[in-house]
Formats: structure tokens, sequence, C-alpha cells
């Protein structure tokens, strides 16, 4: 497709592909994030970041104590930025997951450095995402309340059951394939260590041998079997926590494939930008290239035009009969106009153009479109929520939501908090699957290329793909 | 036209003897009070359809499809089919209301009254009095409690059966058990819910705890909305919004008993009232089943009905 990357490519390969060493390449890398101390710039962060986690909490305190009052909440503005905060985060969860087990169903080799670091990003935003409820509800205390008088009529106790099953699934699917990597990292480490115990323990006694490889592999697939429709239950069911009230705006049959694609869209934008995040601090780059990059954004742009097509398919249904178009006209030109239509510039048109255009096709472009897309959703949530809380039902005037000091801080808590658990998370965790990465070789995990690319590769030392060839 | 029962005593309702809320024992009166219900929805044959809009279900249309009216076998409207259900019993009163627009002027006491009672904040209406427009441009007002939906949205999606509906058929909320989700907020199509958002609010010390029936004070991050002050419904009191109105605008009516009584001590045999003066459900398409009905106006009875009551 585009002659310079294939040739940084090839470069790559023929680099990598002669290299006898690829095993304790791999190893070192990997376990980077473990066996170096961690630098100046890591406490940096890490202070920092536990530091506006502190402040969230602080705010929460002052939320309960004071009332959702204090969070900008009215009984005209009853759901607003929490709950635009659960279904974002665990959104981009499901991006995570999903991206990882697709990939490795369809037998794609060059996931193999990215599965470690998406399902990482999956475990951590779905726990976040799972504790905004917390801040959401009037009662947190008595959140218990629904396993003790659950009413299963309720969207909610549905929510809450599919998330439960969704977090076991997301550290299930994150936790097998850290086995084989455990018992090879158990040995890296200074013996009869804390960390090498813990390893050791994690990884069952895995020896390597050709029937627990089977069983792994078995298993493997079938959680990333279920992990995907688990996946779409979770934001269906979410969604109809919406769709299933008489609100015009919310009770659209498009909602629950609208959720499920909007997750995927941010989820893979975050999976681009976690892996810039780690190839950049851990020095990755010989692992995870441009290429990787491009792909993902490839599957990002994809999802971000049936997300688009979503979004008018929604409004257009609603809108041309005329019966119900408050929230539209509202969205379109009135109080929501600027929030979306900051969507549909930053969160479709650009980080598409981003992946059309050739100059930004490149991990940099990648990770300012994945960004973009990010924030974008994060507001597009808003404005599903708000227009359709907000309208009145009767007669009246427009009810408004107002951010406060408390939702903003509470919410930013939120954001930082991805970033610090993965830091902390993958200083015991090894940041690429070893056993993947060994398993699919140097070749595979770069790049899997034209079939005579690769032999050219491996044939000669130094090719020199002609330009017809590249094209 | 309506078959008024004479100006008799009208805080004093329905039944002096019942006082007890979940009184089980059959009523002596019971017997004569079916009577009314036989008289129920055998009436005149045509149908004027009403040009109400898409969002009022005309009463009279479906007394004349129901010809046994709301006697039924349930002994309750034969539009609760779906919620009362054959578990739940069914009460010594089913309560309703009927709100009379030909008689309001917009004054809003009866939002006043409500929020005194309850010690609610400016901001809780339990029961609100909406500016409506008409096609021909016109402005109305249109007062709105909580409907006590016979199939309440706001019931079907509480996550915890913290909003539970009565043998009597009134809606209410345990605020004690209440996880604060708003989804019935959500849920509910008449923006009948409030929530108690602010900490800080004063209530005097009543000495008694806060019920469902009564929930005063008020907690903190639990969703509240309008109880019928079926408290004093039982207790042969009129609700307050009702007995504020200076218009009599507002009917307290028992479904059992089939009477409505309003503050100008106006008493009417509830099922003809409303078949006769073309009342209309409101929003009933999202099947709801309100409990309070609507006769439609714009205030037009103000120049002629007495003043004060
Ligand atoms: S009017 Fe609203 S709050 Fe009242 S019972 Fe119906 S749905 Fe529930
Ligand atoms: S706010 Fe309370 S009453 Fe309303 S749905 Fe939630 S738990 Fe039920």
């Amino acid at each position: 497709m585009t002659s310079t990357l294939e040739k940084k490519e090839i470069e790559q390969i023929t680099a990598i592909a002669p290299d006898p060493s690829w095993e304790s390449e791999v190893r070192e890398a990997a376990m980077r994030s473990i066996v170096t101390k961690p630098g100046k710039n890591w406490w940096i962060a890490v202070s920092l970041l536990s530091l506006v986690v502190v402040a969230g909490l602080g705010a929460w305190i002052y939320q309960l104590k004071h009332g959702m009052n204090s969070a900008g909440y009215n009984d005209q503005a009853f759901w607003a930025v929490y709950i635009a905060d659960v279904v974002a985060f665990i959104g981009v969860s499901y991006g995570g997951a999903v991206v990882s087990a697709i990939l490795r169903l369809s037998g794609q080799s060059w996931r193999a450095p990215l599965t470690r670091l998406s399902e990482g990003m999956a475990l951590v935003t779905v726990l976040i995402g799972g504790a905004f409820i917390f801040p959401h509800l009037g009662r947190p205390e008595r959140f218990l309340n629904i396993v003790a008088y659950p009413n299963f009529s309720s969207p909610l106790v549905w929510d809450f059951i599919a998330i439960a099953t969704y977090t076991l699934a997301t550290a299930i699917f994150f936790y097998l394939p850290l086995i084989p990597d455990m018992a090879v990292a158990k040995n890296l480490v200074d013996k009869g260590g804390k960390r090498a115990r813990l390893f050791s323990i994690l990884s069952l006694n895995w020896m390597g041998t050709k029937k627990q490889r089977a069983l792994l592999h078995r298993v493997l697939t079938v959680i990333s079997l279920i992990i995907i429709p688990l996946a779409v239950s979770v934001h269906s069911v979410l969604s109809w926590a919406f769709a299933l009230t008489s609100r015009p705006g919310w009770m659209e049959s498009v909602f629950p494939p609208y959720f499920v694609v909007a997750a995927l869209y941010s989820g893979t934008a975050l999976v681009i930008v976690t892996i810039y995040a780690f190839r950049k601090g851990y020095k990755l780059e010989r692992f995870i290239t441009d290429r990787h990059f491009v792909r993902l954004g490839y599957m990002m742009a994809a999802l971000g035009l049936v997300y688009a097509y979503l979004t008018v398919a929604d409004m257009l249904t609603e809108g041309y009969t005329g019966i119900t178009t408050g929230w539209i006209q509202e969205t379109l030109t009135g109080k929501y106009a600027i929030p979306f239509w900051f969507y549909v510039i930053a969160g479709e048109i650009v980080p598409i153009a981003l992946v059309v255009m050739k100059k930004t096709r490149n991990a940099k472009g990648m990770t300012v479109a994945g960004v973009l897309v990010v924030i974008s959703l994060w507001i597009k949530r808003i404005v599903i929520i708000l227009p359709a809380a907000t309208q009145p039902l009767i007669s009246g005037q427009w009810g408004s939501y107002h951010f406060t000091w408390v939702s903003i801080t509470v919410t930013l808590a939120g954001v930082a908090a991805i970033p610090l658990l993965l830091m902390i998370l993958f200083r015991f965790i090894p940041l690429m699957s070893i056993d993947e990465m060994e398993e699919v070789g140097p070749l595979g995990s770069i790049e899997q290329i034209s079939k005579e690319t690769l032999k050219a590769a491996r044939e000669e030392s130094i090719p020199e793909p002609s330009k017809e060839e590249s094209k | 036209m309506d078959e008024r029962a004479g100006e008799s005593g009208m805080k004093l309702l329905f039944n002096k003897n019942q006082h007890d809320i979940d009184g089980d024992s059959e009523n002596a009166n019971e017997v004569s009070r079916r009577k009314f219900l036989k008289i129920v929805g055998v009436g005149a044959g045509s149908v004027a359809a009403v040009g109400a809009g898409i969002e009022l279900i005309p009463y009279k249309a479906w007394a004349d499809s129901n010809p046994n009216g709301w006697g039924g076998n349930s002994g309750v409207s034969g539009m609760s089919a779906a919620t009362m259900g054959s578990s739940q019993e069914v009460g010594n009163h089913q309560w309703a209301m009927v709100i009379d627009l030909r008689n309001c002027d917009g004054c809003k006491s009866c939002t006043a009254a409500c929020q005194k009672a309850h010690y609610l904040t400016e901001d809780q209406t339990w029961i609100r009095v909406f500016e409506m427009g008409d096609s021909q441009g016109n402005t109305y007002y249109m007062p709105r409690p909580c409907m006590q939906c016979e199939n309440p949205p706001c019931l079907d999606v509480c996550p915890v059966h913290a909003t539970f509906r009565t043998d009597q058929g009134v809606v209410l909320v345990n605020q004690g058990r209440c996880i604060g989700c708003r989804m019935c907020m959500a849920a509910c199509p008449y923006q009948a819910r409030y929530f108690n958002w602010k900490a800080g609010a004063k209530y005097p010390d009543t000495g008694v705890a806060p019920t469902p029936e009564f929930p005063v004070p008020q907690r903190l991050g639990t969703a509240g909305k309008c109880t019928f002050c079926v408290g004093n419904l039982n207790h042969g009191l009129m609700s307050e919004c009702a007995s504020a109105c200076p218009m009599g605008t507002i009917y307290n009516g028992d479904m059992i008993t089939d009477v409505a009584i309003n503050s100008l001590g106006n008493t009417v045999k509830l099922s003809k009232f409303l078949y006769e003066n073309d009342a209309v459900a409101y929003k009933d398409e999202y099947n709801t089943h309100p409990r309070v009905w609507y006769i439609p106006g714009h205030g037009q009875n103000l120049d002629t009905n007495a003043t004060t009551g």
C-alpha cells in the first residue's frame, strides 16, 4: 500500500529475521517494566495521577455529604455526567477486550505484541467504569439492595448482572494468557523474592507441555468466543437503561447497536493511545511498529463510519416525522450544538482524515486521532443523555445541567485512574505476551505481509523491492 | 348533569370508620357500595369523538367498550387487569382523582399546600401546575400530581422494589430502601418524580418516623413523589391539594364506592361524572392507565361558578 511503510517494514524484518536471539530479546523487552527499577518520571507521573484520584475521592465525599445537587444535578437533569462516565469507561473496556478477542480468533499473528496491553486496558477500565456507578447513586451505601431485593423487570438489574459477568470474564481473559508468562517471569526476577513467589503461584505449575498448551489454547478460544457476545450484551443492556423509557431521544430501537459500536470505536481508539504510551515509555518500537498503529487505525476509521451512520439513522428517523423533534433541534442548533458539532468534527471528520491522509498515517497520527475519538465520544455520550433527560415532557422550560467542580473532579479522577492503574499493573505483569510472541516468531508478530515480500526478506539479506512490487 | 349528592361535610369523605390502612375486614357498607358499581357504564350509546389530541384517551370510549364498567370480577377498574394481577389483593378502596380543568385558574394553591404539608423544597412540586397551550394559541392550566398509574413504568424499572403499589392502587416509594438510581425519573412519562438532591433542609420534629405514605422528613439521596395523601384519604380526609383548591378543581375519588368529592363540597358519582363530562386519561397510550382523570377545559366555568369555596 504505502511504499515508505513497506520499506521500513522490510528493513525491520531483515533486522530481526536472522536474529537467533529473538527469544531473549522478547523476554528482556516484555520484562522491562518489572525488572528495571522505575525511573524518576515514573514516580512523578504516579504521584501526580494519584493526587488527581485522591482529589476525586475527596470530591465524592463532599458530594455524599451535601447531596447530588453539588454535582450539578436537578430534577430535570437527573442523569448526567456520571452515567456518561459509566457508559464511556465500560465502553472503552469493551474495545480493548474485543480487539484482542477478534484478532485472536481470526488468527492475526500481528496481534501478539498488543494483546497484553489491550487486555490490561480492558480490565482496568471496566473496573473504573463499574466504580462510577457509586457516585451516580444517591445512596451508594445501599448498593447491595440490588442483590437483596432484585426486581428482575428493571433494566438496572440486568445492567448489574451483565457488568458483573463481563468484569469477571475480562479478568479471566486477562489472566489466562498470563499463565505461561508467569512461569517464564518467575525465573527472570531474583529468586526467592516476593515477586518470584507471586509469579510462581500465578503460573499454576505451567511447564509448557503439549497437553497444557493444547488446553490453554482451547480455553482461550472459548473465552474469546464468549467475551464478544458478552460485551455486546453489556452495551445493549446499558443502552436499554435509556431505551426502555418512554423518553423521546432515548426510546430508540437503534440504541443497542448504537452503544455497542460507540464502545468499539472509542475502545479501539484507547487501545491505540495505550500502546503508544507504553511503546514510548518502555521503548518497544522494535515490537510495536507503525504498521500496528495503521492497522488499528483502519479498524477505528471503519468503526467511526459505522457510528456516524448510526447517528444519522437515529436522528433522521426521529426527526423526519417531526413528532418528537425537540431534542434533535436542541442537539443540532440549540444548547447542545457546540458539543455535538465538536463530536462531528473532532470525533469523526478529523480522525478519519488522519487515517486517510498518507502523511499522518503513522503512530503519531493515529494516536492523535485516538485521543480525539476518546474525548469526542465521551462528549457524544453527554449529548445523547442530556437533551432527552432535560426535555420537558408536558410543557414548560428545558432543564439544564451545570458542570460543577465536584462532578469534574470526580470524572477527572476516573480519567487519571486509567494510566495510574495501568502503570502500577505493568510493574508486576510483562508488557507483552511472551508466550504468544515466541509462538508467532519475529516475522509473524511484526507484520503479516505478502508472501513474495516475505520470501524476499528471507532469501536476500538486503532486499530491494521495486516500486511495482510495493504497490 | 352531574349527580350532585349535596353539600355535606366537605372534609368527611367516604367512610369514617375506616382508619386502618391495611384494614382487611369486609366492610358493612360494602354491599350497598357494590350497587353503585352496577350502574356504572350503562349509559348513552353514542360516542362522540373527543378531539383531545393524541395524548388523551377518552374515558367514554373505554367505558363503552367495557359495558360492565370497572366493577368487573376484580372489583377494580377493568383497565387495571395488567398490574393488579391475581396475586395482589384488592383493597377496600381504590383511590382516584378527577381534575376538572374547566375550573382551574392556575393559582397554584394546591402546590403550596402540598409543599407545606410535606415540607418540600420549592423545586419539589409533587403537584405541579403546567401552563399549556392549545392549537388556538390560548393557554390553560393543568395541575399534574402523580397519576398513580395502574401500570406504573416507575415501578417496573425500580431495581430494588423501592417503588411499590398498594392494594388501594396507590404507588408509593420506600425511601428506606431506595438506592437513588433515578431510573424512575427516567421512566415516568409525566415528570412526576422528584429527588432529594440537597442536604440540609430543616424539618420540624414530627415525632413520627417517615413512612411511604407520609415520607416526612424526606431522605437525602432518595426519590419522592406525590403520595395521593393516602393517609388522609384513609382517615376520611381530603388530599392537601384537593382541599386547598379554592375552585373545587380537584376531586378525590374512590372507584369502589364510586364517589368523588371536591373542596366545594360537590359530591358526584365518579363513573357518571367522568362519562358525562368526557373525561380523559393523559398519555394513556403509554399503557400507564392513570388513576387521575382530566375533564378537558380551559377555565370556562370560572365566570359562572362560585368564586371561592
Ligand atoms: S405518574 Fe409517574 S411516578 Fe406516578 S405512578 Fe405513574 S409513572 Fe409512577
Ligand atoms: S431512585 Fe429509588 S425509587 Fe427510583 S428507581 Fe431508583 S431505587 Fe427505585
